[in-house]
């Protein structure tokens, strides 16, 4: 509960913060990623702010033993860098460059219900199902080659 | 560069940054939208409390903002719903597979020095630049 709690006033925080920053307007993105074009590198001061506040807090908050409300970190543990990881960041690179969306700006985004984002929004929970059946089928028939 | 905000870039920037160092602190959990999205999908074996709360806190936040600051949610670019709906599967379907975003891969692993990261944010950098230029500078 205490931990919901938590994720929620952090979660709005995050939101706040990505539109303050001009995140949730894709037309400052695609200007951004427009770089022979009329650019605008606000994005590059976002990333290295929000960059530096999470590498200095980062080194201070896993000093500690455990989270205030957790029993453990929970911290990604893979380490290699493989085709599923490359092949998935290029296909999300397009999506973004088309659309000017990634997915938190998108949910804050969904606020204004405006039917673009709503397009968006929708079609990339159906992408990350797509993915999630599509992983099951693989995994099932890889198993059962062995 | 007209349209340059660097004082808003770096307030809301380092909102972000504080909003997903709390989600380290108190809950332990690194802040990646899409996996935090994601995982609620794994329902019922995910932890679904703290996520959906994160998600609904975000949607509260784009509430906010409609109300105190409506000029964040301007309405986005009149490019069709095919684009936007090929984008959007792009997006999910991606970001599953390469496991994190912007918010994942990009601060957070950017942050931590994670080289899985570094590859990730390169990669998806390249093709978002390389997919702008191709529609408006090609087609």
């Amino acid at each position: 509960m205490k931990q919901a709690l938590a994720a929620f006033f952090l979660g709005l925080l995050f939101a706040l913060g990505l539109g303050i920053a001009g995140m949730t307007q894709p037309a400052k993105i695609i200007a951004f990623l427009d770089v022979t074009g009329d650019w605008d590198p606000s994005l590059l001061l976002v990333m290295a702010s929000a960059t530096l506040v999470y590498f200095l807090s980062y080194r201070w908050i896993t000093r500690r033993r455990a989270p205030i409300l957790a029993e453990k970190f929970a911290l990604p543990a893979a380490k290699h860098i493989d085709a599923r990881l490359l092949a998935g960041s290029m296909l999300f690179g397009i999506g973004w460059g088309l659309s000017g969306y990634c997915p938190g700006p998108a949910l804050v985004a969904l606020s204004g219900l405006a039917p673009n984002t709503v397009v968006f929004a929708v079609s990339m929970l159906a992408g990350m199902l797509l993915f999630k059946w599509n992983d099951a089928w693989l995994t099932a028939r890889r198993l059962e080659k062995l | 560069m007209e349209h340059f905000t660097p004082i808003s870039a770096t307030l809301g920037g380092l909102l972000i940054g504080l909003a997903a160092a709390g989600l380290l602190l108190f809950n332990g959990r690194i802040a990646g939208i899409s996996g935090i999205l994601g995982g609620l999908l794994d329902l019922p074996r995910g932890d679904v409390s703290w996520r959906g709360a994160f998600i609904a806190g975000l949607i509260a936040g784009g509430l906010l903002l409609l109300w105190f600051y409506p000029q964040a949610l301007a309405l986005p670019p009149d490019y069709s719903f095919a684009t936007y709906a090929i984008a959007g599967l792009l997006v999910g379907y991606g970001t599953r597979l390469g496991s994190g975003c912007t918010s994942g891969h990009g601060v957070c692993g950017i942050a931590r020095l994670s080289p899985r990261s570094l590859a990730a944010v390169a990669t998806f950098m390249v093709s978002a630049l390389v997919t702008v230029f191709v529609v408006r500078h090609v087609l």
